[in-house]
């Protein structure tokens, strides 16, 4: 700065603050006088308004909790239904006092700790004057014994309310999963005014993917009340609006005929409608009921059912991650012709095992005296190693990566349900950046051969294969069909959305193969053909669940039941216009022709009967 | 008629009253501050549900408030103009970390994890930024000029913004309030102002676009909060009634209703103004705004007495943004302006925010206690 402006007025300074300070003063002073007026207006000229809004008349909105919508499947069987049942409910203003009043009654009815916790929890997020409830489904026992104590329990009262309840219990306990009280960690989560006064929120399955369909939405009625907060008269309501109810694709009576056609194995069937996508079966074995969730499971009953061995809890269908085994080939063998690494004619010689030059390792193949000279029809049929493994050599990782990766394997299907899965389909790129290993060409081979670090689910499978059986037009898997509710619906789904290109002949190759598979007396599944009058296109696998060493012969029967071999199966028919896909894996079965392929048959065989009947 | 000599000098009255002249301590204010935080406890009692927790808790914050008040007014202001510009520059350090690496809470960043305890760093903004702008602006001649203008404004929108991303929006009105006080009380022209507030109002839209979705509901709420009486409106429908349910004489102490059956959300910290109405009345509410405008009045009465430019233009912003606390929280409460995170100073429950309020007074009263002989 220069000139005039460098010196510093005192004087002109101090004019000009003092004058600032009384204008600040000033304002202020209105500002206040404005707050005032304000009050004035609520306390003296409101008071009477407002006074009888909090005192004598206080209006207390309450919620008004739209039903959940029901579950069905595609032929109206009920999944998940509201039943009416007795419950033991609190109104905690209503009491002369909480804690004694949960003691007692904790003795009179012997209720559990975990219960009284979970009410304790429940309560504090509610106003007092709302009815929470303590026990759900009470037992005609519980409802006597209360009922003669009653007049000692004040604000304590039995009410009749609706529960969730699947009829089908374990059988979809997975696609269908639960409702379950709300939680300390979701009440942070949930979105507070939809929730004032539900008590229950889809913790698993379509119950969670589709939460906010199935809830609706909550209503509102403001209420009168006297002092006591007793209802004297409803003035304003906003109705609530009813949850969606949802159709699902799932098909019960097959989803019954492949849960019981696993029978003792652990597992998984999942079958899907090649036309649409929709998904026919979801079936996960073992498997739990889902209906002592509603009412708060047991924490013993819990515990046992998260530490079994077997673990059924696990959705294995949409989580489970297995090698492919054998399955993999007809995709591979497809790799192979469209990238022209062989031609369906071309024959190459198995003598048992395969090595890589200047390599001493024998990659061995499951037929000790070797197939001789191979096409790709018998390699499919037969299930010969080695010429996967030379065919593998020759097309390489990266073309068999990308290959495979557009049918699917190593990506999630996108199916409505949360949690799935991603599986691993390896290539040199992942295992560089997640192992910092370099590839090696024997990790090649034994990918070819759906072993090594492939890991699939049973989902993926059945869509791959779905996706084969449609020649390349990608089928998109999905489980609710329709939607029927006030507000919403389900926005429509493109039933294809991609399409890979691929060569007429090369996939009427490898569906022949597929369909030798079943009916050549070659074929590892040949004993499947006496159920059909039509033909079925399908591939055995036998996933190997622990490493055999080099000169180690596997036997079946001296190995522990939990390291034998996965069976696996998949297959669609009829072959000449294919209208279901399935994929079959039952832990530790051995061989896929003899354990997954008859459950498959089950499945196919009653699908295509009762379709064609109606 | 007596003559009185020493008719400017305040005659310290008893033992108590050398004892705080010692201590660097103005007495009105002090008396005025201990009655707020009398009345904290008074209103927290009831407000907390008879919780003795919640008063120990205050009282140990007001306890540390009061000693670091005594600190502060024990520093010659020198020595604050000497370091206002590291402070601040400390602050805006401290901000950046938080955006970085802080803590989330109730889903803003604002807290840094000093290991032994958490610091809100806005906090120090709070008071370092009036001060370098007071300290910019004093080293050139009064009223700014155009440049000074500019420079300052960056100074005050910097700590502004950042603070506005935790995003705490309470915050940082207060700390453009307290960099804009600078400004006014350093003469910023008139037709200036009246520019920025025409201006402000036609960057509204701009401003919305900006703001985060919780920021946008508040407004909306504001605006019509009969729209969500479960959701968001909830907190003002609830509010008013218990304002107005208290009238002229309010129910008594401990006779509110509304917290007490849990209507009233937040009742202890930005809503116990709502608490004290309905139990106080108009009276007590009015009682209330004249102790503010008492404290007020003395800190625009220190900045008067002061001639040295950095302490008054510092001193008469730090009365004007405790102003701008006490209108927006009680303007909040009683449903005129939106609901923005700002508590009623002195008497809410909780936060580091009473030890920099009682930082200010502080800075005060070092201010009054060190006057130094005039230079002509």
């Amino acid at each position: 700065m220069s000139g005039f402006y460098s010196f510093k007025d005192n004087q002109l300074e101090n004019n000009l603050f003092l004058n600032r300070i009384v204008a600040a003063f000033i304002a202020i002073l209105l500002l206040t006088s404005g707050l005032v007026i304000r009050l004035i207006h609520l306390q003296v000229t409101g008071h009477e308004h407002y006074a009888s809004l909090a005192k004598d008349n206080s209006i207390k909105i309450s919620p008004i909790v739209p039903t959940r919508g029901m579950i069905y499947d595609r032929h109206g069987n009920i999944l998940a239904e509201n039943t009416p049942s007795y419950s033991l409910e609190i109104i905690p203003e209503k009491t002369t006092d909480i804690d004694d009043t949960l003691a007692r009654l904790q003795q009179l009815l012997a209720i559990s700790e975990e219960k009284i916790d979970l009410y304790q929890k429940q309560r504090k997020r509610q106003k007092r004057f709302t009815s929470t409830p303590l026990l759900l489904s009470m037992t005609d026992e519980e409802i006597a014994k209360f009922a003669v104590q009653r007049p000692f329990f004040p604000g304590v009262d039995i009410r009749q309310r609706l529960v969730r309840h699947y009829p089908y219990g374990e059988l979809a306990a997975h696609v269908v999963g639960y409702v379950g009280r709300i939680n300390e960690a979701e009440i942070k989560t949930l979105p507070s005014a939809e929730y004032q006064g539900s008590t229950h929120v889809g913790k698993l399955g379509i119950e969670s993917s589709y939460e906010t369909e199935l809830h609706g939405k909550t209503g509102n009625a403001e209420i009168e009340t006297n002092v006591q907060a007793r209802p004297l008269n409803t003035l304003n309501e906003t109705d609530a609006v009813q949850g969606a109810n949802l159709y699902l694709t799932l098909d019960m009576d097959l989803q019954k005929t492949a849960y019981d056609a696993l029978d003792s194995f652990n597992g998984a069937v999942v079958a899907i409608d090649i036309k649409t996508g929709g998904v026919l079966v979801f079936a996960s074995r073992p498997s739990f009921d889902p209906n002592p969730f509603v009412a708060g499971i047991a924490n013993d009953a819990y515990q046992a059912l998260q530490t079994s061995e077997d673990q059924p809890l696990f959705n294995r269908a949409l989580r489970g991650l297995y090698p492919p085994g054998s399955t993999i080939k007809p995709f591979v063998a497809l790799a192979g012709l469209e990238h022209n690494a062989i031609t369906a004619s071309q024959h190459l010689f198995c003598k048992g095992y395969f090595q890589l030059p200047n390599v001493e390792h024998q990659y061995r193949c499951w037929k000790k005296t070797g197939h001789e000279w191979v096409s790709v029809n018998k390699a499919i049929m037969e299930s010969c190693d080695v010429y996967f493994y030379q065919l593998s050599n020759m097309l390489g990782i990266d073309n068999m990566h990308s290959f495979l990766q557009k049918f699917g394997f190593g990506e999630k299907t996108g199916i409505d349900l949360v949690g799935e899965k991603t599986g691993l389909l390896p290539s040199p790129e992942w295992k560089l950046e997640q192992k910092k290993q370099s590839w090696y060409p024997g990790e090649t081979l034994i990918t070819g051969i759906g072993q090594g670090l492939n890991q699939v689910t049973p989902l993926q499978l059945a869509r791959a294969t779905a996706t084969l059986a449609n020649r390349g037009e990608i089928v998109n898997p999905f489980l609710v069909d329709k939607m029927v509710s006030a507000t919403s619906t389900l926005p429509s789904r493109d039933p294809h959305k991609e399409i890979i290109p691929l060569k007429t002949k090369n996939v009427n190759s490898i569906i022949e193969a597929m369909v030798n598979v079943v009916h050549n007396e070659h074929g590892t599944a040949y004993d499947l053909k006496k159920n059909f009058n039509y033909q079925i296109a399908g591939k055995t696998g036998t996933a190997q669940v622990r490493g055999i060493k080099q000169n180690a012969k596997y036997d079946e029967n001296k190995i522990a039941f939990k390291y034998r071999d996965h069976a696996l199966f998949i297959a669609f028919a009829p072959a000449d216009n294919p209208k279901i896909a399935i994929a079959v894996i039952a832990e530790n079965g051995g061989h896929g022709g003899s354990i997954a392929a008859p459950i498959a048959a089950k499945v196919i065989k009653q699908y295509l009967k009762d379709n064609n009947e109606n | 008629m007596k003559i009185e000599t020493h008719h400017d000098q305040f005659e310290p009255p008893s033992f108590i009253g050398t004892l705080l002249r010692k201590l660097h301590v103005d007495i009105p204010l002090f008396i005025c501050l201990s009655l707020a935080s009398l009345l904290s406890f008074v209103i927290l009692y009831s407000a907390g549900s008879q919780d003795m927790g919640v008063l120990n808790r205050q009282g140990a914050r007001i306890i540390l408030a009061f000693v670091f008040m005594i600190i502060l007014a024990h520093i010659d202001p020198y020595q604050f103009k000497r370091y206002s510009v590291l402070l601040f520059g400390i602050g805006l350090f401290l901000l950046l970390a938080v955006l970085l690496m802080g803590q989330t809470a109730l889903g803003a960043q604002r807290w840094l994890n000093l290991g032994f305890f958490r610091f809100q760093p806005s906090e120090m903004i709070k008071i370092t930024t009036p001060m370098t702008i007071a300290w910019y602006l004093s080293g050139h001649p009064l009223p700014p000029r155009p440049k000074q203008l500019l420079i300052a404004s960056i100074l005050i929108l910097v700590p502004t913004l950042l603070i506005a991303k935790q995003p705490d929006l309470g915050t940082a009105i207060l700390v453009a309030s307290s960099g804009a006080g600078v400004l006014f009380f350093a003469g910023l022209s008139w037709w200036f102002m009246t520019g920025i507030l025409a201006s402000l109002a036609a960057l509204t839209p701009v401003l919305w676009h900006f703001m985060h979705d919780y920021q946008r509901a508040r407004v909306r709420t504001f605006l019509n909060p009969e729209a969500d009486p479960l959701g968001r409106g909830y907190h003002i429908i609830q509010s008013k009634i218990a304002i107005g349910s208290g009238g002229i004489h309010g129910k008594g102490w401990l006779g509110s209703t509304q917290s007490e059956l849990d209507f009233l959300p937040e009742s202890s910290t930005d809503f116990i103004f709502a608490v004290f109405a309905e139990e106080f009345g108009l009276f007590g509410c009015i009682g209330l705004l004249l102790l503010y405008l008492l404290i007020i009045s003395r800190c625009l009465y220190i900045a008067s007495q002061t001639r040295d430019t950095y302490c008054r233009l510092l001193a008469s912003s730090l009365a004007f943004t405790f102003f701008v606390y006490v209108f927006v929280n009680i303007g909040m409460v009683i449903g005129v302006l939106p609901v923005v995170g700002v508590p009623l100073p002195l008497i809410s429950y909780g936060g580091t925010s009473i030890v920099t309020l009682l930082s200010g007074f502080g800075i005060l009263m070092s201010i009054h206690t060190h006057k130094k002989p005039l230079h002509h």
